[in-house]
């Protein structure tokens, strides 16, 4: 550097720590040399929330939030801005991109256990932007005022309505500014969409990163490095996050860019079948129209796990209270997440067998909820969409049970036991009492429920039969 | 026990055919954006037959002109018959630069038709290639409809057969047939009732072309954006070499 240069940097450097900030967070922020794969996701989630506030900014010069006007000046964008089909493209493929590097980033957290203590407040940080992204990606699907952004509108707002005592009817008309979704709907969502939600989304991010800062990466091992310093005070284990993983992020910036524009290029609405497009659906190129409802609404895919959860709890007493309370349910478990975990050790790979399969039936119940939440819901699919919904919060429920590894056969554990147990006879007696549905299948969700149940939740309660392995003291190369 | 598995399994398939209605099955268009011959011979139709109750209110006619190969006095001469009634604010008639828009009012539409006339500029992105071209060769004689006309695609619908004097018309053939399970099944065909100035094959033919224009319009950037596409590819991939090279000779003494 010229000494004019420093000198510059000097004078900046008496008024503001960008010296400091750029040490602390970058050059000298020591992060595990071991990160994986599954370590790319988290500047890539960055990166996407790049890519939608600067696409987002110009959609803003041009779109217009007006019931009358919103579908042309969409299509108007489309055609007539210069690339205004190239930013429009960016912003809706972002949008997926966003959640499915959020889950690979949050399914990164799950498996080496990255909530764990001394890392519980950037877990719950991360489900409050999880949180916050879904609101943005809500209110943002409304702005094209295409049929499904009006009937999905429509859909969530109502879930508020189904609040029992008089509160759910007065709150999603003040939700919607009026008795049905319309143009006073459309101009507040926008509100929400490009101001609102984004400055919460950024101000939690930053939290998120300067939690993670404070105590440091986790790794693939689980191992904390900074239990292993050298003589500078250096963790062994660690290295300078710029340029190491700056220069790795790179590579994993370009492969990352490869698949958002093969897909932005040459299927921009993420068709997959004559009349199923994921990303942008197909009956929102039709404008909004009050009067007639499609035939099959369907969130965008992203909700749908939880819209199919939803779904599968049948109304009781007449009200959709009990499917909007799991729904709820299934995204407030989350924050409780680290406390759950009673395992002595972090990282799956240390675990034992019983968090594999817990982890690996969770997964595939929330593919396959995701699944049953694109397509239209028959008898069938709802029960198995009710097991998966077992399955999804059994994961998080029977956890204390089957993390630890110990005989824990006392005290407050029996009658918590008892009480899943009995929700779960209860749930297949009321299986047997469908007529709809044959009995081969019946029987296939029942012992898979029951065995599911007995496996992570009875036995590990009360027999000690799964071992954890031991944790290196360093963090291993692969 | 076989059976109830594949069973099992079919449950898991998308029940798609129930959206957009109407039993009858999708036949399948030929679209081919590169055939830009079969593109103007769809923009002849649309702009004779279609847009005069309906608007392709998102699209200019400068664009289509330009999109197909044909100079302005082109469009102008042979496209901009609707321009002779839908004129501009100031009184003018249409130009070239402005939007393919009608004349027709919603409200009239709803008096003639019972029903608000869809804008098509983007229905072939709303319900796709196949449903279209299915729809508009299965016009068939239903003296109990308005218009005397029926659609099996799109049943009860509201338009007349808009092309008859091409099609001709024809009617209706229900036979019922038993499908490998033994269920009941409805088979549609149909029958000439009278000619009209095209054969079925010309007819046909003449349809692909309207619906290849139709999905030409759904996203008149489609062929460039798949153009750059591969740039960008060539780009990135070539990226990717370098980006690992980079990082490769960074990460050399980190063990």
């Amino acid at each position: 550097m010229t000494s004019k240069a420093m000198a510059l940097l000097g004078w900046v450097d008496d008024r503001f720590p960008l010296t400091k900030l750029w040490k602390e967070h970058l050059s000298e922020y020591y992060a595990p040399k071991n990160f994986n794969f599954w370590y790319f996701f988290g500047s890539l989630a960055l990166l996407v929330l790049v890519i939608q506030i600067v696409s987002g900014i110009f959609l803003t010069i041009h779109y217009k939030p007006d019931a009358e006007l919103a579908f042309a000046s969409v299509e108007y964008i489309m055609r007539d801005v210069p690339w205004g089909w190239f930013v429009r493209y960016m912003h809706s493929t972002g949008a997926s991109a966003f959640f499915i590097v959020v889950y690979l980033h949050m399914y990164r957290g799950l498996i080496y256990g990255s909530y764990r203590k001394p890392r519980e407040l950037i877990w719950i940080f991360g489900v409050f932007i999880y949180l916050a992204l879904m609101a943005e990606a809500f209110f943002g699907y409304l702005l094209p005022w295409g049929q499904m952004s009006y009937w999905g509108a429509q859909v969530i707002v109502n879930l508020f309505a189904a609040i029992p005592f008089g509160i759910g009817e007065p709150l999603s008309e003040w939700i919607r500014g009026d008795y049905v979704i319309s143009d006073a709907t459309l101009n507040r969502f926008f509100a929400f969409h490009v101001i609102a939600v984004p400055l919460v989304l950024i101000m939690l991010v930053a939290a998120h990163i300067m939690a993670l800062h404070e105590v440091g990466s986790n790794n693939p091992d689980g191992v904390e490095i900074k239990k292993n310093k050298g003589a500078d005070g250096i963790p062994l284990d660690g290295i300078p996050f710029h340029p190491y993983y700056t220069v790795k992020d790179i590579l994993g910036v370009v492969v990352f860019m490869i698949g958002f524009f093969a897909v932005m290029f040459f299927n921009p609405t993420m068709q997959v079948t004559d009349t199923l497009s994921l990303f942008i659906e197909s009956p929102n190129f039709e404008p909004a129209n009050p009067l007639k409802t499609p035939e099959h609404i369907a969130p965008v895919w992203y909700f749908t796990p939880f819209y199919a959860m939803l779904r599968a709890v049948p109304p009781m007493l007449g009200s959709q209270f009990p499917g909007v309370l799991v729904m709820g349910a299934a995204i407030v478990v989350l924050f409780f997440l680290p406390w759950l975990d009673k395992s002595p050790v972090k990282s799956f790979r240390y675990k034992g067998t019983y968090i594999r399969v817990a982890l690996a039936t969770f997964v595939i119940s929330f593919i396959l909820l995701g699944y049953f939440g694109v397509i239209s819901a028959t008898a069938e699919r709802t029960m198995i969409a009710q097991c998966a919904t077992v399955i999804y919060f059994g994961y998080f429920l029977y956890m204390p049970f089957y993390s630890r590894h110990e005989i824990t056969a006392t005290g407050w554990r029996a009658p918590l036991v008892a009480l899943y147990s009995i929700l779960t006879i209860g749930l297949i007696a009321y299986w047997w009492m469908n007529d709809e549905v044959s009995a081969t299948l019946k029987l296939i969700v029942s012992v898979v429920t029951l065995v599911y149940t007995i496996y992570l939740l009875i036995i590990p309660a009360y027999v000690k039969a799964d071992t954890v392995k031991q944790v290196p003291d360093r963090v291993t190369s692969k | 026990m076989k059976n109830k598995l594949i069973a099992l399994l079919l449950l898991c398939t998308p029940a798609m055919s129930m959206a957009a209605g109407g039993g009858y099955p999708n036949e399948s268009a030929d679209i081919n954006l590169e055939n830009e011959q079969s593109l103007r011979r769809g923009a002849k139709l649309f702009v004779n037959y279609c847009l005069s109750c309906h608007s392709a209110a998102y699209m200019r006619y400068s664009r289509m002109g330009k999109d197909l190969g044909l100079t302005d006095e082109q469009v102008e001469n042979n496209m901009m018959f609707v321009s002779n009634f839908d004129k501009l604010d100031s009184g003018e008639p249409k130009k070239i630069g402005d939007l393919m828009t009608v004349a027709m009012t919603k409200k009239d539409a709803k008096v003639f038709f019972g029903t608000e006339v869809p804008d098509l500029t983007v229905v072939a992105r709303a319900r796709g290639a196949d449903w279209l071209y299915t729809y508009l060769t299965t016009f068939y004689v239903d003296e109990s409809r308005p218009f005397g006309v029926n659609n099996a695609k799109f049943p009860s619908v509201g338009m007349p057969h808009v092309m008859w004097e091409l099609e001709g018309m024809k009617k209706k053939v229900v036979t019922k047939e038993k499908d490998s399970n033994g269920h009941e099944v409805e088979h549609i065909s149909f029958e000439k009732v009278t000619e009209g100035s095209m054969t079925d094959a010309e007819f046909k033919q003449a349809m692909n072309d309207l619906v290849n224009f139709l999905v030409y319009m759904g996203e008149p950037i489609k062929l460039e954006r798949q153009r750059i596409g591969i740039y960008v590819m060539f780009f990135l991939i070539l990226f990717f070499f370098l980006a690992y090279l980079l990082k490769k000779e960074y990460w050399k003494d980190i063990h």
